[in-house]
């Protein structure tokens, strides 16, 4: 904790958890995406279900795939700036079964076909878990650098990324690994105590049988 | 000078030590443990402190709506009242009130603010701190200075306490933002200290047991207003501390205290939209009307 934990941080209001958590579930999600999208599908669960056009949790969700942070000023312009951008966007209420009371999930599709579906909550301050990518679940907060990784699961993968990391001095702080089946794909998330630069990112997506690889860090 | 933030006392006791101000102190610390220097972290205060005031300035102009379209244009009739020369309370006070409603109103609408330490209570600290440069003529720096010392208020109460609604009720939430505000007074009007413990205890009494209950779950039904009040509770405990006035109980003991109110606390008053205000007649009228009849509460918000 320090000074900027209690005077901060800079966002677009009303509320930490509902706007400013909102447009960092959304980032990540766009993130994910890698390419623009042109399709949205927002389901809202719990309390961003009943609260977000009070809340701007939709606008905030929507900034966040465009790519905007907490504290960008077109936040409340978002909607528009997306029909611009030719995002097209749903937002269905739902009910997400055992979720935290403040869960978004989101299906972005790009212009290509390309669709990533995350599930993520906002549990307090601006603080984010993702719980989900592609129906597999995971757990990361964009606290320190993470990587997420898809992968295809074959044996080695997993050693040459640490063995990479561990090779430039970065540290894992924390790992996990999720998979659909044997042999199928596979997301690892790994957060790490330095900083990942951006080559280390492209080095790593390069690498075989790695499907897609993103570097993050919301904080 | 190596220090936590475990008691107030400790950061006081420190400051008398080195004959110093609280928020050199706490700058210079926090420099050492983010691994930085001391003037990029308070250029990053400046920054901070630069939204609050613009977010004060946005306030009170007219034509400030709320997403919800429940709130907004308070702070202009504040601002109005003392342009016309007809508020009651002098131009220090009353100038407090604008502000604090202003930032409030400001997030409401989806503007830009600083959470301090939260976007529910964001108004309280750049109201005072922001009425100390424009009615004392204090320095902008002094006042920059002065958002390390209510940190350090904030940092003592997120250890020994909380900082949100969700886990202690509104007197975590503008309770501490008052305490952190007074504190900044003090220390701007030029107080020892001591005074920045009393006051910073005086103002925890004053908002001990305060409720979270906004109306259907949105940071505005009672939250803007609680604002004016949070920096008019920051004015009063200054005030009394500056006078010599000592508060009986110690600000780390009513620190603990805000902590036992809120553990005991029903859960309908910390910020699930269930009981208080949001209970009432009109809070659950207003709750039908924004989100219709679907659920009986009108859910969280930090």
């Amino acid at each position: 904790m320090n000074v900027f934990d209690i005077v901060g941080p800079v966002m677009i209001g009303p509320s930490s958890s509902h706007t400013a958590g909102a447009v960092r579930i959304g980032y990540v999600t766009g993130l994910l995406l890698g390419k623009p999208a042109v399709k949205a599908e927002i389901h809202l669960h719990g309390s961003f279900a009943k609260t977000y056009k009070g809340h701007g949790t939709d606008k905030a969700l929507i900034a966040g795939i465009l790519g905007m942070m907490p504290d960008d000023e077109r936040i409340r312009n978002s909607p528009l700036l997306a029909e611009e951008a030719g995002l097209a966007v749903t937002i269905i209420p739902d009910s997400i079964p055992g979720a935290h009371p403040n869960t978004a999930r989101i299906i972005l599709t790009s212009a290509e076909g390309g669709q990533v579906s995350v599930q993520g909550s906002s549990i307090g301050g601006g603080n984010i878990v993702i719980n989900q990518i592609n129906g597999l679940p995971v757990e990361f907060s964009g606290q320190s650098d993470t990587l997420i990784i898809l992968h295809r699961d074959i044996a080695g993968v997993i050693a040459e990324v640490s063995q990479y990391l561990g090779e430039r001095g970065i540290n894992i702080s924390n790992f996990r690994l999720s998979r659909s089946e044997k042999g199928g794909i596979a997301i690892m998330t790994i957060e790490v105590d330095g900083k990942v630069e951006p080559f280390m990112n492209e080095h790593i997506s390069g690498m075989p049988n790695i499907l897609r690889s993103i570097a993050l860090r919301l904080h | 000078m190596d220090f936590h933030y475990d008691t107030l006392e400790q950061l006081l006791e420190a400051a008398r030590r080195e004959n110093c101000k609280l928020s050199s102190l706490v700058l210079l610390q926090q420099a050492k443990e983010m691994e930085c220097t001391p003037q990029s972290i308070f250029d990053r205060m400046e920054h901070q402190y630069d939204v609050m005031t613009q977010a004060v300035q946005k306030g009170l102009e007219p034509g400030v709506r709320s997403n919800s379209g429940l709130t907004g244009g308070d702070a202009n009739r504040l601002a109005n009242q003392i342009n016309g020369q007809k508020h009651l309370c002098g131009d220090l006070f009353t100038g407090a009130l604008a502000r604090a409603m202003a930032v409030a109103e400001i997030n409401a609408a989806m503007g830009c603010i600083v959470a301090a330490p939260t976007a529910g209570s964001c108004g309280i600290l750049p109201a005072a701190v922001i009425t100390m440069q424009q009615e004392k003529s204090i320095s902008k720096k002094e006042c920059i200075m002065s958002l390390f010392t209510a940190s350090a208020v904030g940092m003592v109460i997120a250890k020994n306490a909380c900082l949100s609604g969700a886990q202690g009720g509104c007197q975590a939430e503008c309770g501490s933002a008052g305490a952190m505000a007074a504190a900044a007074i003090v220390e701007l009007a030029g107080g020892t200290p001591d005074m920045i413990g009393h006051a910073v205890a005086i103002a925890i009494k004053n908002t001990l047991g305060l409720v979270c209950d906004p109306v259907a779950g949105l940071v505005e039904i009672p939250c803007i207003k609680r604002n004016a009040s949070g920096v008019s509770n920051a004015f009063v405990a200054a005030e009394l501390a500056l006078s010599g006035i000592k508060s009986a109980i110690p600000a780390d003991e009513t620190i603990i205290a805000m902590k036992n109110v809120g553990d005991s606390m029903h859960t309908s008053l910390k910020e699930t939209g269930e009981g208080g205000l949001a209970a009432t007649p009109t809070g659950k009228r207003i709750f039908q009307q924004l989100f219709g009849t679907d659920g009986a509460k009108g859910g969280q918000s930090i």
